[in-house]
């Protein structure tokens, strides 16, 4: 079932939580909105969820115009951060909860929860209760739970955001593959890019109540929109326009902030040609790639990352002189990408 | 040469405080058995001095039956009106956020700052027969002071507090995503209150019921105030047992106290089973996370 947003504006007190935001979400895809805290993403998933309702705009899931349905009657599966589960209900009971409520018959539950205990790889749990549970177990059963009554359409709140990194890793590739399985529109809202990234089809970035940019994975990436995008996505360099990385090297960008990704400075170890200069200051190794800061001449510090293969060619040592100069850039706003 | 020093002072100041612990405890028990447990033994044994047959005479009298019953009926009443305003008012307090709040809070727990004689002497000089709404009751015909809807009235005063005082924290501590879960899942407000909400402040809320009770039973200032004391028609338990002893009757009077002592026992081991639960509960819910 698709889901539209149409130019939602909520208000929390003094405080823009949702500014004139515009959705469009295809039926049967992954998406992921992403931003820093505030940024309106949690707001947004609870409007279309119903839990929170706008102060204007209009929500359709499938075409129909939900904005004033009670969250009830709207049919969406929702996943809480911190699971949310009955507590005082056995894995099964928490499972069986919305189809009880819809009074179906007991023989079809039993057999749907089996089906949905199966599918989240719990079958032998459910007769626990949740404080027998581990977090990532948790988050499963929440999960079967909000599958139980075949939702429209699937809501996620951070909902791998209290587990460790290891447990966050296997669940995110687990629901990405449920997903595969499944095939129900989904939503899940966090603000870890990896995870967006490795799961959603499509990323919409939030900052300040406001979409900054919609696109895939890809996009977002090589193609950001504007300069918060660019800094969200990955780690980028942010150079004033005056900075001699790019004076030295005979490049006069016209806005006046430059962004350079690590792996977009070139750096070799003789001047042939490059003429801005810097001095290793730090070398980080992060597993696959090694990352160096180096001092340029004008105080800046930038951050340049290798691969293993070009580090070794280079042999950089702590306090030598390199050459460097940037083999991509960009400046906001596009197009004036200045290289 | 230090570490043994410093081992040494860390025996000796342990030593000091398990003696200290010691005196304290025994302070603790001391003042206990004095002002306690010696007087509960001593109203039991004054009860059962003559045998259980004199006893059991005692407490078939017609005036003490109708003592029983009326404190019965009064905390049948009270309870559960408490229990559903205490409720309500602790579900208001705990799920919304309003100017006036902590000021509600501080009228809840208005009348554990007032004295109870004091809260029977307001009904008075509202229902009484100079009262502000004499006339009109007197019009329709319908007595509250000296009568049942006066010490009802007194004892619903005085047990107000406990049943939203004991759900609040719970409530708070519960939060409110399993209930947004709950909708979520498709269950309409009063379903969300009797499967989601309910089972989660329930030893909470059983425990403010029964302290509800507790002092239902046994409240004796504001009701002396609003009953006038009437043998046989408006006296309660402990109003029967003032009255009793006064007369000397004191074997009346010791087989009454005794039942009203052996309720707050019945009181506390319910209140003690419960507190054994909600702990069990916590410790289980702390279990792995991950």
């Amino acid at each position: 079932m698709s889901i539209v947003v149409d130019n939602i504006s909520k208000q929390f007190g003094s405080f823009k939580a949702l500014d004139r935001v515009s959705l469009e979400v295809r039926e049967g895809t992954l998406v992921a909105l992403l931003g820093p805290s505030g940024s309106g993403k949690s707001t947004l998933l609870r409007v279309i969820a119903g839990l929170e309702s706008p102060d204007v705009g209009t929500i359709l899931i499938d075409g129909r115009n939900t904005t004033h349905l009670n969250v009830r009657k709207r049919n969406v599966g929702f996943v809480f951060q911190h699971y949310a589960l009955f507590k005082h209900l056995t894995v099964r009971q928490n499972v069986a909860f919305g189809l009880e409520i819809r009074k179906h018959p007991r023989r079809q539950v039993k057999d749907r929860v089996e089906e949905l205990l199966d599918l989240v790889h719990l079958r032998g749990l459910g007769d626990r209760y949740p404080s027998q549970l581990s977090g990532g177990q948790r988050q499963r059963v929440a999960l079967a739970r909000s599958l139980a009554t075949r939702p429209q359409v699937l809501l996620l709140d951070e909902p791998f955001g209290a587990l460790d990194s290891k447990v966050r890793k296997e669940l995110r590739a687990w629901l990405r593959h449920l997903h595969e399985e499944v095939r129900v529109t989904s939503i899940i809202v966090t603000h870890d890019q990896e995870e967006a990234m490795e799961v959603a089809d499509e990323i919409v970035v939030m900052n300040q109540g406001r979409i900054e940019q919609v696109g895939t994975p890809t996009q977002i990436y090589d193609h950001p929109a504007t300069p918060f995008v660019m800094s969200f996505i990955g780690p980028v360099n942010v150079l004033p326009n005056t900075a001699r990385l790019f004076h030295d090297n005979g490049l006069e960008p016209l806005n006046e902030e430059v962004f350079v990704r690590p792996h977009d400075i070139h750096v070799q170890t003789s001047a042939n040609g490059v003429k801005a200069t810097a001095i290793v200051q730090r070398i980080i190794h992060l597993g696959g790639e090694i990352q160096v800061a180096l001092a340029l001449t004008d105080g800046q510090t930038i951050l340049a990352n290798f691969s293993r293969e070009q580090f070794d060619k280079l042999k950089l040592t702590y306090g030598q002189q390199v050459f460097v100069k940037p083999k991509a850039a960009k400046s906001f706003p596009l197009p004036k990408s200045l290289l | 040469m230090l570490p043994n020093i410093s081992r040494s002072q860390v025996k000796d100041s342990h030593r000091f405080s398990a003696f200290g612990q010691l005196l304290l405890i025994g302070i603790a028990l001391a003042y206990l058995f004095v002002i306690l447990l010696i007087p509960a033994a001593a109203v039991f044994y004054h009860a059962f001095h003559k045998g259980i047959g004199e006893f059991l005479v005692a407490i078939s009298t017609r005036e003490f039956i109708h003592a029983v019953q009326l404190t019965l009926i009064i905390a049948a009443i009270a309870v559960p009106v408490n229990t559903f305003f205490g409720l309500c008012a602790a579900w208001v307090i705990a799920r919304n956020q309003f100017r006036g709040r902590t000021l509600l809070m501080s009228i809840i727990d208005l009348p554990f700052a007032i004295s109870p004689v004091v809260a029977g002497l307001m009904i008075v000089l509202l229902y009484g027969r100079s009262g502000w709404f004499a006339s009109w009751l007197n019009s329709i015909n319908f007595k509250i002071v000296f009568a049942l809807p006066g010490m009802v009235l007194a004892t619903a005063f005085v047990t107000l507090p406990f049943v939203a005082r004991e759900v609040i924290p719970v409530l708070e501590e519960m939060g409110t995503e399993q209930e947004e879960a709950a909708r979520t899942l498709g269950a309409s407000d009063w379903e969300v209150f009797w499967r989601v909400t309910l089972p989660n402040i329930r030893w909470g809320l059983l425990y403010g019921v029964l302290l509800t009770n507790a002092r239902a039973m046994g409240e004796f200032g504001a009701v002396s105030v609003v009953s006038g004391n009437i043998a046989g028609l408006t006296q309660t338990l402990p109003l029967f047992v003032e009255q009793a002893y006064k007369n000397y009757q004191s074997q009346a009077a010791f087989a009454a106290a005794a039942l009203l002592a052996l309720l707050a026992v019945v009181t506390l081991i319910l209140k003690e089973i419960l507190e054994r639960r909600t702990k069990y509960r916590k410790v289980d819910s702390g279990l792995p996370i991950n």
